[in-house]
């Protein structure tokens, strides 16, 4: 930021040419655009109350809804990082969904159920890890295999174990998920406690790089001494641990295991957050901050949607239309296209 | 060949024994597929009660595919079954294979979901819940509990799905005959607890906490189940402050109702035997023209 | 341009050049082809051999020079207007669709139908007449991909072949046949120059070259080295032509050390080898001293520095790095011995063109740290600047994308990278490939310092100055295998020549 600065010499078109150049300032925009256009559409959208002690609004919802979706995405974007794709996410999170209520139907401490709910979520990961890493399957069917069967999963455990109501009630784990401590909603906290753990794993250690040679070039990064089959397989992991997290979250959220449509195309809001806060899907590349920009002007479109009173069948239009919009910013080609529009018509 | 024999006879023996009856009928139903908590009670419950009735059911899932369900069709036309009884997966599409099975002089029933075919004498009737009427129970309900004043907020089914629009439509239909009701707010929840949660949440900032909202009518259990969970968090009393009305009427939702969270869940039977295997029994002993649809009831049940 | 005796040229190109952004590609080279010829095209990786063609078949704009066609000029815009003028490429990889039939891959491409509308009959025909000038007979219902691979080559040249065809040009046409599928090839090729078509042939088998063709030209460094009958020019001469100057030129610049100056074995290979990638060999470094290793394109260098290396697996043999047994070893394990590795292809497999130079140079060092010690950023940027400077990399910053710079300053990140690991032997294949003069004696000068300060070196190269300039010792390279060393005051070009060309026994 601060060569940019130096180069630009503190002239005002400069900057301005700068920050228009520079990939985070898109997402920003389009967030700060959906969240006055939902001030026009409802004059309380700003409102932020304590109700039952803890916040309360539509701004607080924004946050506290796109936790799940912002929790997959950032294990997506360590994934997309590596030049691979995880579709199974969605399926992780029914898998974890069944087996909290296994477990619990089983008469488990809560606290346990926890740590064996991120560890079906890690084994899973695993599972993705060798097909891809192990096996050389590509990314795309690798997972798919997991997607297609992880639900069926989820409903066996159901069916074994679930009885014919798998809903269950457990105080620790609703109160991380709709509890909260000093008025913050208790999942923001847990998410953002996750995203600086993962934060100081890929930036703080030599994850990171690894991550982003491995998916730049994969066969220079081998010569250079990368081991690039275990760094693939630590994304694969890191992304199914993460998807347990928000399959934690989402569980507890309706204290109830639906594996049929729980966190149904999670994994494409997580793909398309990842590729609005900047990732590309040709890999090399992991901006993590910029990816939970992305949840969460997904999740502010779907807030501002439902608030707007407009028919359901236009939501997946508009959000289209936004996303579609975002990318075309943030795409160099369109934007020379239209700077040389601009810049034509005077001459 | 033998061993055919030998089963066939096996069956007929069993059954012969079990129903009293001299010779047992022979019943073919293709079933859409095992989607969601719904059509595996469904299809369980036509099983057992073929027992009942005597009947040897020959039991035949499409997975979700119609090629899948012409062909088990066409399997029961070859195996020159007593009738046949199909739970379509699409509308269309099914002209040619109706009229090979009444070449074969097999009468064909219709559950669930309608067909859509030029010549309606290609099948004896319907057999199916009316997600219109069910829509009209809980409307009818409502209006009958807010004496005719009351503003709505609507959690809809998967956007563009038949139940969604038929309960709506039944729902609305109720609704326009009373002035002062209305629905304020009608979004997707897409069926589900997460989704009708999620919807309610937001329902609940736009209307400020549900202010001046009488009731909440969810497509389905699930979803009332989700807004359940949303107004409790938000300090709201579901069934108290709102009038809870849904469809369905899961095991979930019992509790609920129990406990006086929701006030009213439209039945939407899984164990439907009871009504269908009479209707094609009769039929078979007796071939009279019968209307293109008969109706199950979906009773609705309240608190008490 | 009187003619000479024999029949007219066919094709003259003539004082022919083309840069690239940073790299000279072609200069002022000429090629004549007649009517009736068979002509060699020769030259190692990078000598303008493809360039050539491409600007020959309208596929690359030359920005020098002139093409005479049966002596008119011509300026090819692209492939199609050359082919239309008779002049057709087959290339290295078969551009056929495996999985359709031989008469659908025959009526893809040029097409004398209408737009997207093809008669089967017609296109049957076509393809069986296309077939019949070939002398091949084939069942064209099948799919391409289930003939052997000389069949698929011949379907490639039929459908790169047709009546007005008079120059056909064949890119490694043999490179992945057997001697009884290059047997066949060549019989139909002496057909085609019996029918009077000019036929380019680029290889790099010299059997071959002698075997088959009439008159050979030879590129390096994108000059033309020189043009003379096959029966004219021995195979001592031809490898001359193309990795070394004329005998007598320019001396070494050092003197290469004794055998008793050895220091201590850094690395010994026994019977290291793979099949069918190369015969095993025994190979050993010592401490400050550079080894060369020479050969011509094919000859199996690069696969001898990646089996020291471990990114081709050995299946036979041992390695021992620092006096231990290091097995088997992956990259991975060669660069916690202490190896490191610059590859010929710096692209696919040298750099991470997105990532910055700073992050490049890192690399190997922090695999070696672990992924744990990461390597604070203040360390990591003095770093980068020190190899930046140590070097002379050409950048404004160590931040830039390292795609952004010139193939000589891409070169020398790939050499900051295996340096930054604190190396005690480094791999180098072609470390002076596609990059200007002043950068590639640079690079000399640095191979013969870190000699000094007692590193051990191996360097591969197609340049034979390079390797006499710079060697205490040269391993020879033929046909896959080691055939041989030669140390000291015996390392001089005819002798590394005359070992490459098989007319002296190597000396173990």
């Amino acid at each position: 930021m601060a060569s940019t600065d130096s180069t630009a010499e503190h002239s005002a078109p400069g900057r301005v040419k700068a920050i228009a150049q520079s990939r985070a300032i898109w997402p920003l925009l389009a967030l700060a655009l959906i969240l006055i256009v939902a001030g026009f559409i409802s004059p309380n959208f700003y409102e932020i109350r304590i109700v039952e002690g803890r916040l309360f609004g539509n701004l607080i919802d924004i946050l506290y809804r796109a936790v799940p979706t912002a929790l997959v995405a950032l294990g997506m974007a360590v994934v997309i990082g590596t030049r691979g794709i995880d579709l199974s996410v969605g399926s992780i999170i029914a898998i974890v969904g069944a087996v909290i209520v296994w477990r619990i139907k089983m008469g488990d401490p809560h606290v346990t159920i926890l740590f064996t709910a991120l560890a079906a979520g890690i084994l899973c990961g695993m599972w993705n890890g060798f097909l891809v890493a192990a096996l050389g399957i590509q990314p795309i069917i690798a997972t798919l295999i997991l997607m297609v069967s992880g639900r069926g999963i989820g409903m066996l455990i159901n069916l074994l174990y679930g009885g014919t109501d798998p809903s269950f009630e457990s105080a620790f784990l609703q109160g991380l998920s709709t509890g909260s401590i000093w008025l913050i909603p208790t999942r923001l906290v847990l998410a953002a406690g996750i995203f600086l753990a993962l934060w100081l794993l890929i930036r703080r250690t030599a994850l990171g790089l690894f991550v982003e040679s491995v998916g730049g070039n994969a066969a220079a990064s081998n010569l250079a001494g990368v081991n690039a089959r275990v760094i693939v397989f630590v994304a694969y992991v890191l992304c199914g641990l993460l998807s347990a997290w928000a399959g934690i979250i989402m569980t507890a959220d309706t204290h109830t295991s639906d594996p049929v449509s729980v966190a149904l195309y999670i994994e494409l809001d997580a793909i398309l957050a990842v590729v609005i806060g900047g990732g590309s899907l040709a890999g090399g590349r992991i901006y993590l901050g910029m990816t939970v920009i992305g949840a969460l002007v997904i999740q502010a479109l779907t807030t501002a949607t439902l608030i707007s009173g407009l028919p359901p069948e236009y939501n997946l239009i508009i959000k289209a239309l936004v996303v579609l919009s975002v990318l075309f910013l943030q795409s160099a080609n369109a934007r020379n296209a239209i700077r040389g529009l601009v810049s034509r018509k005077p001459s | 060949m033998i061993r055919k024999f030998a089963l066939a006879g096996a069956a007929l023996a069993a059954t012969t024994f079990m129903s009293g009856t001299a010779l047992a009928q022979t019943i073919g139903f293709s079933q859409v597929g095992s989607e969601g908590d719904w059509r595996p009670a469904f299809s369980a419950n036509m099983q057992e009660s073929a027992k009942e009735y005597g009947v040897d059911l020959k039991f035949a899932n499409a997975q979700g595919k119609q090629e899948e369900q012409l062909r088990a069709v066409r399997a029961f036309i070859a195996q020159g079954v007593d009738a046949i009884i199909i739970a379509p997966v699409v509308v269309t599409g099914w002209d040619q294979v109706l009229r090979e099975a009444k070449e074969a002089e097999i009468p064909v029933f219709l559950v669930d979901r309608d067909v859509d075919v030029e010549d309606k004498s290609l099948y004896v009737t319907r057999i199916s819940a009316d997600f219109n009427l069910e829509g009209k129970l809980a409307g009818a309900w409502l209006a009958a509990e807010s004496l005719g004043d009351c503003k709505v907020v609507e959690l809809q089914g998967t956007t563009g799905s038949a139940p969604a629009i038929e309960r709506k439509g039944g729902f609305e239909a109720v609704l326009d005959q009373f002035p002062a009701m209305e629905i304020v707010a009608s979004q997707s929840g897409d069926f589900t607890t997460d989704g009708g949660k999620k919807v309610m949440e937001a329902f609940i900032k736009s209307t400020n906490n549900l202010e001046g909202i009488c009731a909440s009518f969810a497509h389905n259990d699930n979803m009332q189940l989700g807004a359940i969970q949303a107004m409790k968090e938000a300090g709201l009393k579901p069934g108290e402050d709102v009038l809870m009305v849904s469809v369905d009427y899961v095991p979930a939702i019992k509790d609920a109702l129990d406990a006086g969270e929701a006030n009213a869940s439209v039945e939407l039977r899984s164990a439907v035997g009871e009504f269908i295997y009479p209707v094609v029994l009769d039929y078979l002993k007796n071939p009279t023209e019968l209307d293109k649809w008969i109706v199950i009831p979906g009773d609705l049940h309240t608190a008490d | 341009m009187n003619a000479s005796a024999g029949p007219a040229a066919r094709v003259e190109m003539h004082a022919i050049g083309k840069s690239f952004p940073g790299v000279r590609a072609l200069s002022g080279v000429d090629l004549t082809l007649y009517p009736g010829e068979i002509h060699a095209l020769l030259g190692e990786n990078g000598a303008g051999k493809s360039t050539l063609i491409k600007i020959l078949t309208g596929a690359l704009d030359r920005d020098a020079g002139e093409i005479r066609l049966d002596g008119e000029p011509v300026d090819f815009r692209s492939t199609g207007e050359a082919q239309t003028s008779g002049i057709s490429t087959v290339y290295q990889e078969v551009n056929l669709i495996p999985a359709m039939s031989v008469t659908k891959n025959l009526a893809l491409g040029p097409s004398d139908g209408a737009f997207g509308i093809i008669s089967w009959r017609k296109a049957r025909a076509a393809a069986r007449q296309k077939l019949a000038r070939l002398n091949l007979d084939i069942d064209i219902e099948q799919p391409v991909g289930t003939f052997s691979v000389a069949v698929q080559q011949l379907v490639a040249i039929a459908h790169a072949l047709d009546d007005d065809t008079s120059v056909l040009v064949l890119d490694e046409p043999t490179a992945s046949l057997d001697a009884q599928e290059t047997a066949t090839l060549f019989s139909i090729l002496r057909d085609l120059k019996s029918r009077g078509m000019a036929i380019v042939f680029i290889t790099h088998f010299l059997d071959q070259v002698y075997e088959i063709s009439d008159r050979i030209s030879v590129l390096r460094n994108g000059g033309l080295v020189g043009t003379g009958l096959a029966s004219d020019i021995s195979r001592q001469e031809l490898i001359s032509m193309m990795i070394g100057r004329e005998l007598g030129e320019v001396e070494a610049t050092f003197a290469h050390k004794a055998s008793e100056e050895k220091g201590t074995e850094k690395l010994v290979a026994r019977g290291i080898g793979r099949k069918r990638t190369l015969e095993p060999f025994d190979l050993t470094l010592h401490a400050g001293e550079v080894v060369g290793l020479a050969g011509l394109l094919g000859s199996g260098r690069t696969e001898l520095t990646k089996l020291v290396l471990g990114a081709i697996r050995a299946d036979s043999g041992t390695l021992e790095v620092g006096g231990k047994d290091v097995g088997r070893n992956t990259p991975r394990q060669s660069l916690e011995s202490g190896i490191a590795f610059c590859p010929e292809d710096r692209k696919a497999e040298g750099l991470v063109g997105d990532l910055s130079i700073r992050e490049n140079i890192m690399l190997s060092m922090q695999a070696k740290n672990g992924w744990l010690r990461r390597v604070p950023r203040k360390q990591q940027e003095r770093l980068a600047s020190e190899m930046i400077d140590a070097l002379a990399i050409a950048t404004p910053d160590a931040e830039k994308p390292v795609r952004q710079l010139s193939g000589g300053n891409q070169q020398k990140v790939v050499l900051a990278r295996a340096l930054a690991s604190k190396p005690e032997i480094l791999l180098l294949d072609e470390p002076t490939r596609g990059i200007d003069v002043g950068a590639h004696a640079e690079i000399i000068m640095l191979i013969r310092r870190l000699c000094e300060d007692g590193m051990a070196l191996l360097v591969a190269s197609s340049e034979l100055d390079e390797i006499v300039a710079a060697s205490d010792r040269v391993a020879v390279m033929r046909d896959r295998r080691k055939i041989g060393e030669i140390a000291g005051e015996d390392i001089k070009r005819d002798n590394i020549i005359r070992m490459i060309a098989g007319e002296d026994g190597g000396q173990h």
